[in-house]
Protein backbone atom coordinates (compact mmCIF):
# COMPACT_ATOMS: atom_id res chain seq x y z
CA UNK A 1 0.00 0.00 0.00
CA UNK A 2 0.82 3.26 -0.91
CA UNK A 3 2.68 5.44 2.10
CA UNK A 4 0.89 8.59 2.33
CA UNK A 5 2.54 9.91 5.16
CA UNK A 6 4.27 12.55 3.63
CA UNK A 7 1.14 13.87 1.99
CA UNK A 8 -0.67 14.22 4.93
CA UNK A 9 2.01 16.33 6.52
CA UNK A 10 1.83 18.40 3.75
CA UNK A 11 -1.84 19.13 4.22
CA UNK A 12 -1.86 18.98 8.11
CA UNK A 13 -5.36 19.42 8.49
CA UNK A 14 -7.94 16.52 8.68
CA UNK A 15 -6.73 14.17 6.06
CA UNK A 16 -8.04 10.80 7.30
CA UNK A 17 -6.92 7.83 6.09
CA UNK A 18 -8.69 4.15 5.77
CA UNK A 19 -8.62 1.14 4.01
CA UNK A 20 -11.98 -1.18 3.51
CA UNK A 21 -11.43 -4.61 1.67
CA UNK A 22 -9.06 -3.85 -0.67
CA UNK A 23 -9.97 -0.13 -0.67
CA UNK A 24 -7.31 2.62 0.41
CA UNK A 25 -9.27 5.95 1.23
CA UNK A 26 -8.50 9.27 1.67
CA UNK A 27 -10.95 11.88 3.31
CA UNK A 28 -10.06 15.75 2.18
CA UNK A 29 -11.91 18.61 3.32
CA UNK A 30 -13.27 20.15 0.16
CA UNK A 31 -11.24 23.17 0.31
CA UNK A 32 -7.68 21.57 -0.40
CA UNK A 33 -9.21 19.23 -2.67
CA UNK A 34 -7.42 20.68 -5.71
CA UNK A 35 -3.93 20.63 -3.76
CA UNK A 36 -4.36 17.46 -2.32
CA UNK A 37 -5.51 16.11 -5.82
CA UNK A 38 -2.62 17.51 -7.75
CA UNK A 39 -0.33 16.39 -5.38
CA UNK A 40 -1.14 12.98 -5.74
CA UNK A 41 -1.20 13.62 -9.91
CA UNK A 42 2.31 15.40 -10.20
CA UNK A 43 4.38 13.34 -6.92
CA UNK A 44 2.85 10.05 -6.44
CA UNK A 45 2.22 9.22 -10.10
CA UNK A 46 -1.67 9.16 -10.04
CA UNK A 47 -2.02 10.00 -13.77
CA UNK A 48 -5.83 8.34 -14.55
CA UNK A 49 -8.81 9.63 -12.97
CA UNK A 50 -11.15 6.55 -13.95
CA UNK A 51 -14.05 7.89 -11.61
CA UNK A 52 -16.00 10.80 -10.41
CA UNK A 53 -19.41 10.71 -8.53
CA UNK A 54 -21.39 11.54 -5.57
CA UNK A 55 -23.20 10.39 -2.98
CA UNK A 56 -26.53 11.77 -1.35
CA UNK A 57 -26.16 11.39 2.19
CA UNK A 58 -29.56 12.74 2.95
CA UNK A 59 -31.05 9.59 4.27
CA UNK A 60 -27.86 8.30 5.64
CA UNK A 61 -27.72 6.94 9.54
CA UNK A 62 -24.76 9.05 10.92
CA UNK A 63 -24.39 11.40 8.74
CA UNK A 64 -23.19 15.02 8.82
CA UNK A 65 -22.87 16.23 5.46
CA UNK A 66 -25.30 16.22 2.69
CA UNK A 67 -23.17 15.19 -0.36
CA UNK A 68 -19.86 12.66 -0.77
CA UNK A 69 -18.27 13.58 -4.04
CA UNK A 70 -15.61 10.47 -4.81
CA UNK A 71 -12.38 10.41 -7.22
CA UNK A 72 -11.18 7.28 -8.16
CA UNK A 73 -7.15 7.44 -8.96
CA UNK A 74 -5.32 5.26 -10.60
CA UNK A 75 -1.54 4.73 -10.90
CA UNK A 76 -1.23 2.86 -14.57
CA UNK A 77 2.55 2.02 -13.69
CA UNK A 78 1.92 0.19 -10.50
CA UNK A 79 -1.69 -0.38 -10.34
CA UNK A 80 -1.91 1.37 -6.81
CA UNK A 81 -5.50 2.91 -6.72
CA UNK A 82 -6.85 5.45 -4.27
CA UNK A 83 -10.36 7.19 -3.48
CA UNK A 84 -10.32 10.70 -2.90
CA UNK A 85 -13.35 11.80 -0.99
CA UNK A 86 -15.00 15.02 -0.22
CA UNK A 87 -17.77 16.92 1.56
CA UNK A 88 -19.96 19.41 0.13
CA UNK A 89 -23.55 21.27 1.77
CA UNK A 90 -26.28 23.05 -0.02
CA UNK A 91 -27.31 25.26 -0.71
CA UNK A 92 -24.30 25.64 -3.19
CA UNK A 93 -22.49 22.30 -2.88
CA UNK A 94 -19.71 23.52 -5.16
CA UNK A 95 -15.49 22.07 -5.85
CA UNK A 96 -12.99 22.79 -8.25
CA UNK A 97 -12.71 20.97 -11.30
CA UNK A 98 -10.55 17.91 -11.80
CA UNK A 99 -10.24 19.20 -15.55
CA UNK A 100 -6.54 20.81 -15.71
CA UNK A 101 -5.08 17.82 -13.93
CA UNK A 102 -7.57 14.80 -15.82
CA UNK A 103 -9.67 15.33 -19.17
CA UNK A 104 -11.03 12.15 -18.04
CA UNK A 105 -12.99 14.46 -15.38
CA UNK A 106 -14.68 16.50 -18.03
CA UNK A 107 -17.73 14.11 -18.54
CA UNK A 108 -17.48 12.32 -15.21
CA UNK A 109 -17.95 15.77 -13.83
CA UNK A 110 -20.54 16.74 -16.01
CA UNK A 111 -22.37 13.87 -14.99
CA UNK A 112 -22.36 14.55 -11.34
CA UNK A 113 -23.44 18.02 -11.98
CA UNK A 114 -26.40 16.62 -14.33
CA UNK A 115 -27.86 14.14 -11.34
CA UNK A 116 -26.64 15.82 -7.72
CA UNK A 117 -26.28 19.44 -9.12
CA UNK A 118 -22.88 19.86 -7.58
CA UNK A 119 -21.10 22.97 -9.54
CA UNK A 120 -17.42 22.36 -10.69
CA UNK A 121 -16.32 25.43 -10.90
CA UNK A 122 -13.53 25.74 -13.94
CA UNK A 123 -14.93 22.98 -15.82
CA UNK A 124 -14.76 24.05 -19.70
CA UNK A 125 -18.32 23.10 -20.39
CA UNK A 126 -20.48 22.35 -17.72
CA UNK A 127 -23.73 21.76 -18.83
CA UNK A 128 -26.36 18.67 -18.85
CA UNK A 129 -25.23 15.47 -20.32
CA UNK A 130 -27.97 12.61 -19.82
CA UNK A 131 -31.05 14.60 -19.23
CA UNK A 132 -32.54 17.15 -21.43
CA UNK A 133 -30.97 20.80 -21.00
CA UNK A 134 -35.01 21.95 -19.97
CA UNK A 135 -34.98 19.87 -17.10
CA UNK A 136 -34.72 21.44 -13.65
CA UNK A 137 -34.34 19.09 -11.08
CA UNK A 138 -31.21 16.68 -10.18
CA UNK A 139 -33.31 13.27 -10.05
CA UNK A 140 -30.17 10.92 -8.22
CA UNK A 141 -30.64 13.51 -4.87
CA UNK A 142 -32.57 11.12 -1.83
CA UNK A 143 -35.34 13.90 -2.01
CA UNK A 144 -36.23 13.10 -5.45
CA UNK A 145 -38.75 10.91 -5.94
CA UNK A 146 -38.42 7.74 -8.54
CA UNK A 147 -41.31 8.28 -10.01
CA UNK A 148 -40.10 11.82 -11.09
CA UNK A 149 -42.12 14.96 -10.47
CA UNK A 150 -43.98 15.30 -13.93
CA UNK A 151 -41.32 16.92 -15.72
CA UNK A 152 -42.07 14.92 -18.95
CA UNK A 153 -45.51 16.67 -19.26
CA UNK A 154 -44.01 20.14 -19.62
CA UNK A 155 -41.35 19.05 -21.81
CA UNK A 156 -41.57 21.44 -25.16
CA UNK A 157 -43.44 19.91 -27.88
CA UNK A 158 -42.28 20.68 -31.39
CA UNK A 159 -45.31 20.04 -33.98
CA UNK A 160 -44.92 19.08 -37.12
CA UNK A 161 -46.10 22.42 -38.67
CA UNK A 162 -43.18 23.99 -36.67
CA UNK A 163 -40.42 21.62 -37.72
CA UNK B 1 -36.45 27.42 -17.69
CA UNK B 2 -33.38 26.05 -19.31
CA UNK B 3 -30.36 25.78 -16.71
CA UNK B 4 -27.70 26.61 -19.34
CA UNK B 5 -27.80 29.07 -22.34
CA UNK B 6 -28.03 26.62 -25.08
CA UNK B 7 -25.89 29.36 -26.89
CA UNK B 8 -23.48 28.79 -25.09
CA UNK B 9 -22.58 25.43 -26.82
CA UNK B 10 -19.80 24.61 -28.73
CA UNK B 11 -20.17 25.60 -32.12
CA UNK B 12 -23.27 24.32 -33.65
CA UNK B 13 -23.89 26.95 -36.17
CA UNK B 14 -21.11 27.70 -39.09
CA UNK B 15 -19.29 30.94 -37.91
CA UNK B 16 -17.53 30.71 -40.84
CA UNK B 17 -19.25 30.57 -44.28
CA UNK B 18 -16.79 27.64 -45.58
CA UNK B 19 -17.86 25.61 -42.08
CA UNK B 20 -21.42 23.51 -42.24
CA UNK B 21 -22.94 21.68 -39.26
CA UNK B 22 -24.07 18.45 -39.86
CA UNK B 23 -26.58 15.91 -37.80
CA UNK B 24 -24.78 12.58 -37.46
CA UNK B 25 -27.55 10.17 -35.60
CA UNK B 26 -29.37 9.87 -33.43
CA UNK B 27 -30.94 7.78 -35.97
CA UNK B 28 -28.11 6.29 -38.31
CA UNK B 29 -27.36 2.51 -38.96
CA UNK B 30 -23.72 3.17 -37.96
CA UNK B 31 -24.70 4.79 -34.54
CA UNK B 32 -26.32 1.18 -33.90
CA UNK B 33 -28.02 2.44 -31.09
CA UNK B 34 -28.95 6.09 -30.48
CA UNK B 35 -26.19 8.69 -30.39
CA UNK B 36 -25.83 11.68 -32.00
CA UNK B 37 -23.35 13.73 -32.72
CA UNK B 38 -22.70 17.09 -34.35
CA UNK B 39 -20.23 17.39 -37.00
CA UNK B 40 -19.02 20.66 -37.88
CA UNK B 41 -17.36 20.28 -41.03
CA UNK B 42 -15.35 21.88 -43.47
CA UNK B 43 -15.81 20.13 -47.47
CA UNK B 44 -15.89 16.28 -45.63
CA UNK B 45 -12.62 17.36 -42.70
CA UNK B 46 -14.48 16.84 -39.54
CA UNK B 47 -13.05 20.60 -37.61
CA UNK B 48 -14.91 19.94 -34.34
CA UNK B 49 -17.76 17.06 -33.25
CA UNK B 50 -19.83 17.43 -30.28
CA UNK B 51 -21.54 14.47 -28.97
CA UNK B 52 -24.92 14.67 -27.74
CA UNK B 53 -25.78 11.80 -25.62
CA UNK B 54 -28.71 10.60 -22.90
CA UNK B 55 -31.21 9.33 -25.72
CA UNK B 56 -31.28 6.01 -23.83
CA UNK B 57 -31.13 7.56 -20.55
CA UNK B 58 -33.99 5.29 -18.22
CA UNK B 59 -32.94 6.55 -14.62
CA UNK B 60 -30.69 2.80 -13.94
CA UNK B 61 -28.72 4.01 -11.04
CA UNK B 62 -31.79 5.73 -9.14
CA UNK B 63 -33.52 2.26 -9.33
CA UNK B 64 -30.25 0.58 -8.36
CA UNK B 65 -31.02 2.44 -4.65
CA UNK B 66 -35.12 0.87 -4.97
CA UNK B 67 -34.25 -2.84 -5.90
CA UNK B 68 -32.24 -5.22 -3.63
CA UNK B 69 -28.57 -6.79 -4.94
CA UNK B 70 -30.32 -9.58 -6.84
CA UNK B 71 -33.00 -7.98 -8.35
CA UNK B 72 -30.81 -5.15 -9.86
CA UNK B 73 -29.13 -7.77 -11.70
CA UNK B 74 -31.79 -7.50 -14.63
CA UNK B 75 -31.34 -4.27 -14.77
CA UNK B 76 -27.61 -4.60 -14.53
CA UNK B 77 -28.02 -7.01 -17.87
CA UNK B 78 -29.45 -4.10 -19.37
CA UNK B 79 -26.64 -1.94 -19.51
CA UNK B 80 -24.69 -3.41 -22.12
CA UNK B 81 -26.43 -5.54 -23.68
CA UNK B 82 -23.90 -6.82 -25.93
CA UNK B 83 -22.50 -8.79 -23.10
CA UNK B 84 -25.04 -9.03 -20.39
CA UNK B 85 -23.23 -11.64 -18.10
CA UNK B 86 -19.88 -9.28 -17.81
CA UNK B 87 -22.23 -6.79 -16.49
CA UNK B 88 -24.05 -9.55 -14.07
CA UNK B 89 -20.55 -10.79 -12.81
CA UNK B 90 -19.14 -7.28 -12.17
CA UNK B 91 -21.97 -5.96 -10.35
CA UNK B 92 -22.18 -9.05 -8.17
CA UNK B 93 -18.15 -9.24 -7.75
CA UNK B 94 -18.68 -5.72 -6.19
CA UNK B 95 -21.23 -7.07 -4.02
CA UNK B 96 -19.59 -9.77 -2.79
CA UNK B 97 -17.08 -7.59 -2.02
CA UNK B 98 -18.90 -5.58 0.10
CA UNK B 99 -20.29 -8.74 1.77
CA UNK B 100 -16.74 -9.89 2.24
CA UNK B 101 -18.09 -13.67 0.48
CA UNK B 102 -15.76 -16.02 -0.92
CA UNK B 103 -17.30 -17.84 -3.81
CA UNK B 104 -17.01 -21.23 -3.88
CA UNK B 105 -14.16 -22.56 -6.56
CA UNK B 106 -16.76 -23.99 -9.19
CA UNK B 107 -18.38 -21.07 -9.23
CA UNK B 108 -15.18 -18.99 -9.33
CA UNK B 109 -14.39 -21.47 -12.85
CA UNK B 110 -18.33 -21.24 -14.13
CA UNK B 111 -17.92 -17.77 -14.15
CA UNK B 112 -14.35 -17.15 -15.32
CA UNK B 113 -15.84 -19.52 -18.45
CA UNK B 114 -19.10 -17.13 -18.71
CA UNK B 115 -16.84 -13.55 -18.52
CA UNK B 116 -14.74 -15.11 -21.42
CA UNK B 117 -17.73 -16.31 -23.51
CA UNK B 118 -18.91 -12.84 -23.24
CA UNK B 119 -15.71 -11.38 -24.03
CA UNK B 120 -15.81 -13.18 -27.15
CA UNK B 121 -19.19 -12.56 -27.57
CA UNK B 122 -18.76 -8.57 -27.36
CA UNK B 123 -15.45 -8.79 -29.74
CA UNK B 124 -16.77 -10.52 -32.51
CA UNK B 125 -19.65 -8.06 -33.08
CA UNK B 126 -17.51 -5.45 -32.69
CA UNK B 127 -14.77 -7.16 -35.57
CA UNK B 128 -18.12 -7.50 -36.91
CA UNK B 129 -19.81 -4.58 -37.27
CA UNK B 130 -16.70 -2.85 -37.87
CA UNK B 131 -16.47 -5.01 -40.74
CA UNK B 132 -19.90 -3.91 -41.71
CA UNK B 133 -19.36 -0.66 -41.36
CA UNK B 134 -16.38 -0.20 -43.53
CA UNK B 135 -18.46 -2.80 -46.70
CA UNK B 136 -16.95 -5.95 -45.85
CA UNK B 137 -20.15 -7.68 -44.96
CA UNK B 138 -19.06 -11.34 -45.07
CA UNK B 139 -16.94 -10.77 -41.56
CA UNK B 140 -20.20 -9.69 -40.18
CA UNK B 141 -22.32 -12.86 -40.88
CA UNK B 142 -18.85 -15.26 -39.66
CA UNK B 143 -18.65 -13.36 -36.56
CA UNK B 144 -22.62 -13.57 -35.90
CA UNK B 145 -23.44 -17.47 -37.02
CA UNK B 146 -20.35 -17.67 -33.85
CA UNK B 147 -22.18 -15.51 -31.54
CA UNK B 148 -25.22 -17.65 -31.86
CA UNK B 149 -23.46 -20.50 -30.79
CA UNK B 150 -22.50 -18.58 -27.48
CA UNK B 151 -26.10 -17.20 -27.42
CA UNK B 152 -26.94 -21.11 -27.11
CA UNK B 153 -24.33 -22.02 -24.69
CA UNK B 154 -25.68 -19.62 -22.41
CA UNK B 155 -29.51 -20.09 -22.87
CA UNK B 156 -28.39 -23.82 -21.61
CA UNK B 157 -26.91 -22.89 -18.80
CA UNK B 158 -29.62 -19.58 -17.37
CA UNK B 159 -32.79 -20.53 -19.65
CA UNK B 160 -32.52 -16.85 -21.25
CA UNK B 161 -30.39 -16.24 -24.91
CA UNK B 162 -30.34 -12.27 -23.83
CA UNK B 163 -30.88 -11.00 -20.93
CA UNK B 164 -29.83 -14.03 -18.26
CA UNK B 165 -30.33 -12.63 -15.06
CA UNK B 166 -28.12 -15.51 -13.84
CA UNK B 167 -25.79 -14.62 -11.45
CA UNK B 168 -26.78 -14.10 -7.58
CA UNK B 169 -25.10 -12.75 -4.39
CA UNK B 170 -22.92 -16.05 -3.69
CA UNK B 171 -23.57 -18.09 -6.99
CA UNK B 172 -25.43 -18.59 -9.64
CA UNK B 173 -28.86 -19.66 -10.62
CA UNK B 174 -28.56 -23.11 -11.79
CA UNK B 175 -26.05 -25.15 -11.90
CA UNK B 176 -24.20 -26.61 -14.98
CA UNK B 177 -23.58 -29.94 -15.98
CA UNK B 178 -21.88 -32.17 -18.40
CA UNK B 179 -24.12 -31.32 -21.65
CA UNK B 180 -23.18 -27.91 -21.19
CA UNK B 181 -19.16 -28.45 -20.77
CA UNK B 182 -19.87 -30.52 -24.14
CA UNK B 183 -21.37 -27.43 -25.74
CA UNK B 184 -18.85 -25.12 -24.60
CA UNK B 185 -15.63 -27.53 -26.48
CA UNK B 186 -17.58 -28.04 -29.34
CA UNK B 187 -17.73 -24.34 -29.56
CA UNK B 188 -14.11 -23.94 -29.00
CA UNK B 189 -13.11 -26.78 -31.56
CA UNK B 190 -14.98 -25.25 -34.30
CA UNK B 191 -14.10 -21.63 -33.40
CA UNK B 192 -10.47 -21.23 -34.57
CA UNK B 193 -11.30 -22.24 -38.27
CA UNK B 194 -13.94 -19.60 -38.17
CA UNK B 195 -11.66 -17.31 -36.70
CA UNK B 196 -9.26 -17.94 -39.52
CA UNK B 197 -11.63 -17.16 -41.90
CA UNK B 198 -12.85 -13.57 -40.43
CA UNK B 199 -8.44 -13.00 -39.72
CA UNK B 200 -8.11 -13.85 -43.58
CA UNK B 201 -11.07 -11.48 -44.83
CA UNK B 202 -10.13 -8.38 -42.77
CA UNK B 203 -6.25 -8.43 -41.48
CA UNK B 204 -4.66 -8.40 -44.79
CA UNK B 205 -7.79 -6.51 -46.65
CA UNK B 206 -6.38 -3.75 -48.39
CA UNK B 207 -9.59 -1.79 -48.25
CA UNK B 208 -9.64 -2.54 -44.59
CA UNK B 209 -6.29 -1.46 -43.75
CA UNK B 210 -6.91 1.93 -45.51
CA UNK B 211 -9.99 2.88 -43.96
CA UNK B 212 -8.60 1.79 -40.41
CA UNK B 213 -4.73 2.47 -40.28
CA UNK B 214 -4.03 6.05 -39.28
CA UNK B 215 -7.22 6.71 -38.33
CA UNK B 216 -8.62 8.19 -34.91
CA UNK B 217 -4.81 7.61 -33.27
CA UNK B 218 -5.44 7.99 -29.45
CA UNK B 219 -1.68 8.40 -27.72
CA UNK B 220 -0.23 6.41 -24.79
CA UNK B 221 -0.34 10.05 -23.47
CA UNK B 222 -4.09 10.65 -24.15
CA UNK B 223 -5.10 7.44 -23.16
CA UNK B 224 -3.87 8.10 -19.71
CA UNK B 225 -5.07 11.03 -19.30
CA UNK B 226 -8.44 10.55 -20.80
CA UNK B 227 -9.09 7.59 -18.67
CA UNK B 228 -8.84 4.27 -21.45
CA UNK B 229 -9.03 1.02 -20.28
CA UNK B 230 -9.77 -2.13 -21.58
CA UNK B 231 -8.78 -3.10 -25.74
CA UNK B 232 -8.86 0.52 -26.73
CA UNK B 233 -6.13 1.62 -23.65
CA UNK B 234 -4.17 -1.73 -24.98
CA UNK B 235 -4.26 -0.53 -28.47
CA UNK B 236 -2.31 2.65 -26.59
CA UNK B 237 0.78 1.26 -25.51
CA UNK B 238 -1.05 0.99 -21.88
CA UNK B 239 0.09 -2.47 -20.72
CA UNK B 240 -3.19 -2.88 -17.91
CA UNK B 241 -5.37 -5.20 -17.33
CA UNK B 242 -7.71 -6.20 -14.35
CA UNK B 243 -7.51 -9.78 -15.11
CA UNK B 244 -3.87 -9.32 -14.73
CA UNK B 245 -3.48 -6.77 -12.33
CA UNK B 246 -6.28 -7.38 -9.66
CA UNK B 247 -7.16 -10.86 -10.48
CA UNK B 248 -10.54 -11.89 -9.61
CA UNK B 249 -12.38 -14.49 -9.37
CA UNK B 250 -10.27 -17.73 -10.95
CA UNK B 251 -8.19 -15.79 -13.84
CA UNK B 252 -4.80 -16.25 -11.33
CA UNK B 253 -5.07 -20.24 -11.88
CA UNK B 254 -5.02 -19.48 -15.83
CA UNK B 255 -1.82 -18.80 -18.51
CA UNK B 256 -2.98 -16.05 -21.11
CA UNK B 257 -1.47 -12.96 -22.22
CA UNK B 258 -2.51 -9.33 -22.31
CA UNK B 259 -2.64 -8.29 -25.63
CA UNK B 260 -0.79 -5.08 -26.26
CA UNK B 261 -0.21 -2.61 -29.61
CA UNK B 262 1.41 0.71 -30.04
CA UNK B 263 -0.34 2.11 -32.40
CA UNK B 264 -3.42 3.68 -31.02
CA UNK B 265 -5.42 3.61 -34.10
CA UNK B 266 -8.54 2.09 -35.35
CA UNK B 267 -6.44 -0.72 -36.84
CA UNK B 268 -4.66 -1.24 -33.69
CA UNK B 269 -7.67 -1.40 -31.72
CA UNK B 270 -8.89 -4.43 -34.21
CA UNK B 271 -5.89 -6.17 -33.81
CA UNK B 272 -5.87 -6.39 -30.37
CA UNK B 273 -9.82 -7.32 -30.34
CA UNK B 274 -8.62 -10.28 -32.80
CA UNK B 275 -5.86 -11.39 -30.62
CA UNK B 276 -8.05 -11.53 -27.30
CA UNK B 277 -10.89 -13.52 -29.07
CA UNK B 278 -7.93 -15.91 -29.17
CA UNK B 279 -6.81 -15.29 -25.67
CA UNK B 280 -10.18 -16.00 -24.49
CA UNK B 281 -10.08 -19.60 -26.19
CA UNK B 282 -7.02 -20.18 -23.95
CA UNK B 283 -8.58 -19.43 -21.10
CA UNK B 284 -11.76 -21.27 -21.67
CA UNK B 285 -10.03 -24.72 -22.69
CA UNK B 286 -8.33 -24.33 -19.59
CA UNK B 287 -11.11 -23.87 -17.29
CA UNK B 288 -13.14 -26.06 -19.22
CA UNK B 289 -11.52 -29.21 -18.52
CA UNK B 290 -11.28 -28.19 -14.80
CA UNK B 291 -14.21 -27.21 -13.40
CA UNK B 292 -14.25 -28.29 -9.54
CA UNK B 293 -16.90 -30.51 -8.15
CA UNK B 294 -18.93 -29.08 -5.13
CA UNK B 295 -21.65 -26.67 -4.59
CA UNK B 296 -22.37 -24.04 -6.97
CA UNK B 297 -23.58 -21.59 -4.41
CA UNK B 298 -21.91 -20.61 -0.89
CA UNK B 299 -22.62 -22.33 2.07
CA UNK B 300 -26.63 -22.84 1.96
CA UNK B 301 -27.10 -21.69 5.28
CA UNK B 302 -25.81 -18.14 5.31
CA UNK B 303 -28.96 -16.24 4.42
CA UNK B 304 -28.07 -15.06 1.08
CA UNK B 305 -28.76 -17.65 -1.12
CA UNK B 306 -31.92 -19.54 -1.87
CA UNK B 307 -31.49 -23.15 -0.27
CA UNK B 308 -31.99 -25.84 -3.62
CA UNK B 309 -35.87 -26.82 -4.06
CA UNK B 310 -35.54 -30.01 -2.69
CA UNK B 311 -34.89 -28.67 0.65
CA UNK B 312 -37.26 -25.75 0.50
CA UNK B 313 -39.83 -28.68 0.09
CA UNK B 314 -39.31 -30.95 2.65
CA UNK B 315 -37.05 -29.26 5.27
CA UNK B 316 -38.84 -26.66 7.44
CA UNK B 317 -35.25 -25.32 7.82
CA UNK B 318 -35.29 -24.78 3.94
CA UNK B 319 -38.55 -23.38 3.96
CA UNK B 320 -37.63 -20.92 6.52
CA UNK B 321 -34.63 -19.95 4.81
CA UNK B 322 -36.49 -19.38 1.55
CA UNK B 323 -38.65 -17.59 2.99
CA UNK B 324 -35.72 -15.23 5.19
CA UNK B 325 -34.20 -14.71 1.37
CA UNK B 326 -37.19 -13.47 -0.07
CA UNK B 327 -39.29 -11.38 2.35
CA UNK B 328 -38.86 -7.85 2.02
CA UNK B 329 -38.55 -7.01 5.79
CA UNK B 330 -35.84 -9.75 6.59
CA UNK B 331 -32.46 -9.91 4.95
CA UNK B 332 -28.80 -10.33 5.95
CA UNK B 333 -26.43 -8.17 7.43
CA UNK B 334 -24.68 -5.19 4.97
CA UNK B 335 -22.04 -3.27 6.42
CA UNK B 336 -21.98 0.30 6.62
CA UNK B 337 -19.46 1.12 4.14
CA UNK B 338 -18.41 2.21 0.90
CA UNK B 339 -16.67 0.17 -2.16
CA UNK B 340 -15.01 0.51 -5.03
CA UNK B 341 -14.66 -2.61 -7.38
CA UNK B 342 -14.38 -3.18 -11.04
CA UNK B 343 -13.87 -6.39 -13.27
CA UNK B 344 -12.15 -6.10 -16.99
CA UNK B 345 -15.18 -6.16 -18.75
CA UNK B 346 -14.80 -6.89 -22.84
CA UNK B 347 -15.21 -2.97 -23.71
CA UNK B 348 -13.11 -1.94 -20.42
CA UNK B 349 -13.16 -0.95 -16.56
CA UNK B 350 -16.51 -1.49 -15.35
CA UNK B 351 -16.64 -0.27 -11.55
CA UNK B 352 -19.44 -0.39 -9.39
CA UNK B 353 -19.33 1.98 -6.33
CA UNK B 354 -21.57 0.60 -3.59
CA UNK B 355 -22.90 2.53 -0.75
CA UNK B 356 -23.88 -0.22 1.41
CA UNK B 357 -26.28 1.32 4.51
CA UNK B 358 -27.41 -2.24 6.41
CA UNK B 359 -30.16 -3.47 3.99
CA UNK B 360 -29.90 -5.49 1.48
CA UNK B 361 -30.87 -2.78 -1.25
CA UNK B 362 -27.35 -0.14 -2.20
CA UNK B 363 -27.95 3.08 -0.84
CA UNK B 364 -26.04 4.30 -3.74
CA UNK B 365 -25.41 2.17 -6.85
CA UNK B 366 -22.98 3.71 -9.02
CA UNK B 367 -21.79 2.51 -12.66
CA UNK B 368 -18.11 3.51 -14.24
CA UNK B 369 -19.59 2.39 -17.58
CA UNK B 370 -16.14 2.00 -19.74
CA UNK B 371 -18.37 3.60 -23.24
CA UNK B 372 -19.29 6.54 -21.26
CA UNK B 373 -15.50 7.61 -20.90
CA UNK B 374 -14.88 6.25 -24.37
CA UNK B 375 -17.27 8.19 -25.95
CA UNK B 376 -15.83 11.01 -24.72
CA UNK B 377 -12.07 10.26 -26.09
CA UNK B 378 -14.55 10.48 -29.68
CA UNK B 379 -14.22 14.55 -30.36
CA UNK B 380 -10.40 14.26 -29.28
CA UNK B 381 -9.71 11.66 -32.07
CA UNK B 382 -11.68 12.37 -34.68
CA UNK B 383 -11.08 15.72 -35.39
CA UNK B 384 -8.86 16.44 -38.54
CA UNK B 385 -10.31 12.90 -40.06
CA UNK B 386 -12.75 12.75 -43.30
CA UNK B 387 -16.78 12.59 -42.60
CA UNK B 388 -16.49 8.83 -43.49
CA UNK B 389 -13.79 8.36 -40.96
CA UNK B 390 -16.63 8.44 -38.29
CA UNK B 391 -18.08 5.38 -38.89
CA UNK B 392 -14.81 3.96 -38.14
CA UNK B 393 -13.51 5.79 -35.86
CA UNK B 394 -17.29 5.13 -33.74
CA UNK B 395 -16.85 1.33 -34.65
CA UNK B 396 -13.75 0.93 -32.95
CA UNK B 397 -14.15 2.24 -29.95
CA UNK B 398 -17.12 -0.08 -29.02
CA UNK B 399 -20.29 2.40 -27.77
CA UNK B 400 -23.22 1.07 -26.55
CA UNK B 401 -25.68 3.92 -25.95
CA UNK B 402 -27.71 1.57 -23.30
CA UNK B 403 -24.66 1.36 -20.94
CA UNK B 404 -23.47 5.03 -22.07
CA UNK B 405 -26.43 6.58 -20.71
CA UNK B 406 -28.19 4.06 -18.67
Amino acid sequence: MIDLTQLKSRFSDNITESTFRDNHRLVVPAHTLYPVLDCLKGEYGFDTLMEVTAVDYLEYEGATDRFGVVYVLLNTTSGERLIVKTFVNLPAPQLPSAYPLWKSADWLEREVYDMFGIVFTGHPDLRRILLPAEFTAFPLRKDYPLKGIGERHNFPVITRAES
Amino acid sequence: MPLTQLDTVAPESPDQEFQWTLNFGPQHPSTHTTLRLVLTLDGERVINAVPDIGYLHSGFEKLGEHLDFNQYVTIVDRMNYISPLANEIAWHHAVEKLLDIDLTPRCKVLRTILAELMRMHDHLLNVGTTGLDLGAFTAFLYAFQQRELIYDIVEYASGQRFHTSYTRVGGVLFDVNVDWANKVRDFIKGFRPVYNEIEKLLTRNRIFIERTKGIGVLTREDAINLGATGPIARASGVVRDLRKDEPYLAYADYDFNIICSQGGDSYSRYLVRMRELLESVKIIEQAIENIPAGPVNIDAISDIVLPAKPAVYRSIEGLIQHFEVLMPNRGYPVPHEEIYAATESPNGELGFYIVGDGTVRAYRARTRPPSYVHFAIFPHIIRGHQLSDVVAVLGSINIIAAELDR
